[in-house]
């Protein structure tokens, strides 16, 4: 079955993201295929790479970066939530000019559509977070 | 063409699940036919005469009335939900079909994605 996965929660905050992390792993060890993460809300705040959590914790943001090298996840994460929360890549801070970007170059940014399209194209589009 | 139902379930202020699921529910009419659902404290971002200049924030409101432009004419509000809080379909920015337990569990079945703000 293909899945796919809306993430609304931010790391360490609330358990969401966690969880949707926890069900990625999952579904993936059944054998089906997880189509795409979309993080949106706080969830984008799952996309930067500047995290650093103390020695003896996860790095949540690190580890979906780890996943989607792994099984080839499209981590998306919505440029709409993720500019107003200070969550941008090099082309971003280029385009506002500011001195520095933070998020994972395993992450995309992109529109909400992908959120659509998600929906449209998995059998199963699961929400963490609401 | 599958079926999307957004479900809103906040209030409008206090978290930004309404408008950005406002966000989500427009970008979704361009792609797929839509349902909105209202319920739980949901229900109040229709409330008629919202003021939110004073917290400095945008009212986002009247873009409901938009809906119909978007093609989004499917809109249920949960009639226990209006009840509990002392609103009427009379209290809203924009008609609604109110609807009962039942017709939201019908309402669900018919859908292939539901997506939760």
């Amino acid at each position: 079955m293909i899945y796919s996965l809306a993430v609304y929660g931010p790391p360490y905050t609330y358990q969401a993201s966690d969880t949707a992390f926890h069900f990625a792993e999952a579904l993936l060890a059944k054998g089906h295929e997880l189509h795409r993460v979309f993080f949106y809300h706080d969830g984008v705040y799952n996309g930067t790479r500047l995290s650093v959590p103390p020695q003896d914790e996860i790095n949540i943001p690190a580890r979906w970066s780890e996943l989607a090298g792994k099984h080839e996840v499209d981590l998306v994460i919505c440029v709409a939530s993720a500019l107003r929360r200070g969550v941008l890549n090099a082309t971003e801070a280029e385009r506002y000019e500011l001195d520095s970007d933070n998020m994972g170059t395993a992450f995309n940014l992109s529109g909400l559509g992908q959120l659509i399209d998600a929906g449209i194209h998995s059998d199963r589009l699961i929400t963490f977070g609401a | 063409m599958k079926k999307f139902l957004f479900v809103t379930r906040h209030a409008p202020y206090g978290t930004s699940f309404g408008k950005e699921g406002l966000d989500a529910v427009l970008m979704g009419s361009a792609f797929v036919p839509v349902t909105l659902l209202f319920m739980d404290d949901g229900v109040l971002q229709l409330k008629k005469d919202q003021r939110a200049a004073s917290l400095n924030i945008k009212d986002y409101s009247p873009t409901f009335a938009a809906l119909n432009d978007y093609d989004v004419k499917d809109i249920y509000v949960s009639a226990d939900c209006l009840k509990e809080r002392g609103l009427s379909a009379q209290d809203l920015v924009i008609p609604v079909a109110v609807i009962d337990d039942d017709g939201i569990r019908d309402l669900m079945k018919k859908q292939d994605v539901i997506l939760s703000f």
